[in-house]
């Protein structure tokens, strides 16, 4: 069965990004296709690639990152929360004249077009947020 | 249809409205601080048992054992685990996640 994720709170704020990885594995470790995590809202901040978590913290963007190496995940940031909230991509940061980029690797950045094709694509959209 | 619940009754009233709008056969999950509604004790108990006539409440046991209380789970209230929340999304047709 195909799934979709979307995430819409931040990371290290109360556990939905925690609850969306776990479930993103478990969907993967139960033999399913993810389709897609799509992140919205506060859940950009889910893509920094200058998160920098005490030492025996988890890393919630390398886990994610590395879930996207790993499995090959389509990891989605919406464009418009990520430009509210300072996330921006090499091309971005070009266009918009920014001395910085910030994604992860593993993330792209995109349109709310991709959150609705994601629910279309996929059996299942599962949400997670605050 | 699978509805899901993440805060504890105490803090939001998403559980409320989940129960009082969830048709007959759906089922609940509780997730994150919600699984303190499925312990005994509270001032949400009552209400969650009373709704077990006609939904299946289910409760993530990973939550229950991160908050300590996976001792106090109240009766009729079924245990999974993210694999088993993962199946209970694939045999629902749908679902909903009370933000």
């Amino acid at each position: 069965m195909k799934f979709a994720i979307l995430v819409n709170e931040g990371p290290y704020t109360h556990q939905a990004s925690d609850s969306a990885y776990q479930f993103a594995k478990a969907v993967l470790a139960k033999g399913h296709e993810l389709y897609r995590v799509f992140f919205y809202h506060d859940g950009v901040n889910n893509a920094s690639r200058l998160t920098v978590p005490p030492a025996d913290d988890r890393h919630i963007v390398n886990r994610w990152s590395a879930l996207a190496q790993e499995h090959g995940i389509d990891l989605v940031v919406c464009i418009a929360a990520a430009q509210r909230r300072g996330m921006l991509d090499e091309n971005e940061m070009k266009r918009q004249g920014k001395d910085a980029n910030n994604i992860a690797p593993g993330f792209r950045i995109s349109g709310l077009g991709q959150l609705v094709e994601a629910g279309i694509q996929a059996d299942r959209l599962v949400t997670f947020g605050d | 249809m699978l509805h899901i619940v993440n805060k504890s009754p105490t803090e939001r009233n998403s559980l409320d409205s989940c129960l009082r709008l969830a048709t007959k056969g759906s089922a609940v999950l509780l997730i994150e601080d919600a699984v303190y509604a499925a312990t005994k004790g509270t001032a949400a108990a009552a209400k969650l048992q009373a709704a077990m006539a006609d939904l299946k409440v289910y409760a993530l046991a990973p939550d229950l054992n991160a908050r300590g209380v996976a001792g106090r789970v109240l009766e009729g209230v079924n245990l999974v685990d993210y694999g088993g929340f993962v199946d209970l999304v694939a045999e629902h047709n749908t679902c909903q996640s009370w933000l």
